[in-house]
């Protein structure tokens, strides 16, 4: 992930990695994985490049960048903690520990929260991933223990 | 090689609880030969250290990497009886009480080790299945009595018969990875312990119905699954067992895994399928069903991972060696996973027919927490929630659908008495809100209004006209909405709000209580037949 890029070098980029996958089967997803794994984020200016290089509609794509979670508009803070509120990890103590984490990230500069439905680890919850490293078992201190190692 | 071999699991649950320290340390000891397998499903005992010794592979729990020294001191990797030993863990009664099938080799072998896979009986099926006719192929897993994994439940034999039979310059196999449900989780350590045993069930499936391409729709959640798939499949096609010609054969099929985005809908068959096409998720109206205008509107098989697993074993052994298992028409294992606050939650393989309390109260051993069962939801997050007077009910589509509850994907979550139903019904709307494709109205709509109105009762606000008003709406959501994510919502808010009415500030044996609108036959027909023609894994 760049930090700073310009806009040219960026729409370069954007359309290299869009043509690297235009020949396989209904690429638009593989495409939008990839920019965002390249360049952090997938940019309001990204969408008309894929478009083209693609021959789909911006409205498409657009439609494709808003439906699905993971595609982000806007740069990752510096860290995220992801907390699961499914079910399984909710008969464990999920919400309080979800709004644990969230006032532990207000209370701090470049750490996100966001809410995740399954890792699929329900049979020893609560779970939370930090900067996509999955930890088990999680209570309220040793959430604040992993967050900690950010300092 | 010397050295004493030591099993420390890379499965990511295990990883979870610190099993990538617990091998760290392991290789700073002298003498020791590490593998890392897949993990046994016992997931109460991760990190489980497995060291090999003449009497078999002993099996320690819960190691944490500071252990590690004490317990080869201790003699651990001789086998002593140390750090709660759990003996010869193929021989533990958690494990030994099993009929492992789909599962037999997960947690056993290292998972992208395609000599062992061989070695434990992997590829038997597929070379028997290469030697037949597909149409015979087919019927060795009609008369398998085989259904759909996912949650549908659909005849998976039924299914391939009708890809085999349509015409088309191109077919598709396609695996829905997608498992999104709260409480479970086969899919994944299956993926992660095991990948050629879906390899091989998808070209056995791309044999018999005549299809070239595959496609394994894995969710992004599962980033684990994804590396050993990928590795997995690079190592196939290099030893020929995919590509053209695949062992020499006319069989010639390529795989590919595909990248959800974090949208739970997508384990909708048909929202899969526009996910694959590069498109929003969002659910199609059937018909045509995808068996004959799928992906990209070709003849397309689409199964859950668990129904492909099922298949190496059908060939091998035969349709009628798995018929044999289970009960009425809930034919061979069903792979339940135990999970939420439970004792000892994981994986447990066996044949249908089992009930739910051997299974929460048995291989469970009850609440984490030590206290009271207060209820368990079965099948994922469009599953009912069960009072424990319920529990003697067994594992069977059609007894579970009669309680009123459903099989789905195999998963229960256990709760302990401090769960407030209310609450929990209130999050099966919240969850639907959230993750409605926004297609049909019932769902995308009915959905934020099930939360006002739940809100509403819990505030004490008119709770008799909302209870009412929640009544009708559960009734236009179950029988108006495109797919089972609206169509199954009611649900648990139904099945909470009638074993747990206290929870809601009902008296226990009031009208208000039974959502079940009067005509509950029509109501039961409705779900039943959007259980099984709309799968939601």
């Amino acid at each position: 992930m760049s930090a700073q890029i310009d806009a040219t070098t960026r729409a370069h980029t954007v359309r290299a990695i869009t043509q690297g996958y235009a020949r396989e089967r209904g690429p638009l997803l593989l495409v939008l994985h990839a920019v965002q794994a390249e360049l952090g984020h997938i940019d309001d200016a990204d969408i008309p490049a894929i478009a083209d290089v693609l021959n789909l509609s911006v409205a498409e794509v657009h439609g494709v960048v808003s439906f699905y979670k993971d595609f982000r508009t806007e740069p990752p803070a510096a860290h995220v903690v992801q907390v699961c509120r499914a079910e399984a990890c909710q008969a464990l103590g999920a919400q309080p520990l979800f709004a644990a984490a969230t006032e532990a990230a207000s209370a701090r500069n470049g750490v996100e929260v966001e809410e995740i439905f399954c890792f699929g680890n329900c049979a020893l919850g609560p779970t939370v991933s930090l900067d996509g490293r999955l930890h088990g078992r999680v209570d309220e201190a040793r959430l604040s223990e992993l967050m900690g190692q950010w300092a | 090689m010397n050295g004493v071999q030591v099993y420390v699991p890379r499965d990511s649950s295990a990883v979870s609880v610190g099993a990538h320290e617990v091998a760290a340390a392991l290789e700073q000891e002298a003498g020791v030969r590490l593998l890392r397998n897949g993990s046994r499903g016992m997931l109460w005992a991760e990190p489980l250290v497995e060291v090999v010794t003449e009497r078999g592979r002993i099996g320690y729990p819960n190691v944490s990497a500071a252990d590690v020294p004490g317990l080869v001191e201790q003699g651990m990797l001789t086998g002593a009886d140390v750090g709660g030993c759990l003996g010869v863990v193929e021989e533990h009664e958690w494990l030994a009480s099993q009929h492992r099938v789909s599962f037999a080799r997960v947690g056993v072998i290292e998972p992208t080790d395609i000599t062992a896979y061989a070695e434990h009986g992997g590829w038997a099926g597929l070379h028997r299945a290469l030697s037949m006719d597909p149409a015979d192929v087919v019927e060795e897993v009609v008369t398998s009595g085989l259904r759909g994994r996912g949650g549908a439940g659909f005849p998976t034999g039924i299914k391939w018969r009708t890809v085999l039979q349509a015409e088309a310059d191109v077919k598709f196999v396609c695996c829905n990875l997608d498992e999104g449900d709260s409480g479970t989780f086969a899919d994944r350590v299956l993926a992660e312990g095991d990948p050629f045993t879906l390899i091989e069930g998808m070209l056995i499936t791309a044999h018999a119905v005549g299809a070239t391409e595959g496609f394994v729709y894995v969710r992004s959640e599962y980033p684990d699954a994804i590396v050993t798939l990928r590795r997995a499949i690079d190592i196939a096609y290099a030893h020929g067992y995919l590509g053209a010609d695949v062992q020499g054969s006319s069989l010639s099929f390529d795989l590919q895994v595909r990248v959800g985005a974090g949208a739970y809908i997508c384990g909708e068959e048909t929202s899969m399928l526009d996910s694959l096409e590069g498109r929003r998720g969002e659910v199609r109206a059937k018909p045509p069903i995808p068996a004959l205008s799928g992906l990209f509107g070709r003849p397309t098989v689409v199964n859950n991972l668990l129904s492909f697993a099922a298949v190496p074993m059908i060939l091998a052994d035969g349709g009628e060696a798995y018929a044999a298992r289970g009960t009425g028409r809930s034919r061979g294992t069903q792979v339940c996973q135990l999970a939420g606050n439970i004792a000892r939650g994981g994986i447990v393989e066996v044949d249908f027919g089992i009930t739910v309390r051997e299974l929460l109260e048995g291989y469970g051993g009850g609440t984490r927490s030590g206290r009271p069962i207060k209820t368990a939801q079965l099948g994922g997050p469009l599953g009912a929630y069960l009072h424990p007077d319920q529990f003697d009910v067994p594992m069977d589509y059609e007894a579970l659908a009669e309680a009123g509850a459903m099989v789905g994907h195999g998963g229960m979550v256990l709760f302990d008495d401090t769960v407030d139903m209310a609450g929990m019904a209130r999050f099966a709307m919240e969850f639907c809100a959230a993750e409605s494709c926004g297609k049909c109205t019932p769902c995308r709509v009915g959905s934020v209004r099930g939360v006002e109105t739940i809100d509403r009762i819990r505030g004490g606000q008119d709770r008799e006209k909302n209870l009412v008003l929640l009544q009708d709406l559960c009734a236009t959501m179950t029988k108006g909405s495109l797919c089972a994510m609206g169509g199954l919502t009611p649900m648990p808010v139904t099945s909470a709000l009638k074993h747990f009415p206290e929870d809601f500030d009902v008296a226990p044996g009031s009208d208000l209580a039974d959502l079940t609108p009067t005509d509950s036959d029509n109501l039961q027909a409705t779900q039943h037949s959007a259980i099984s023609e709309r799968s939601t894994t």
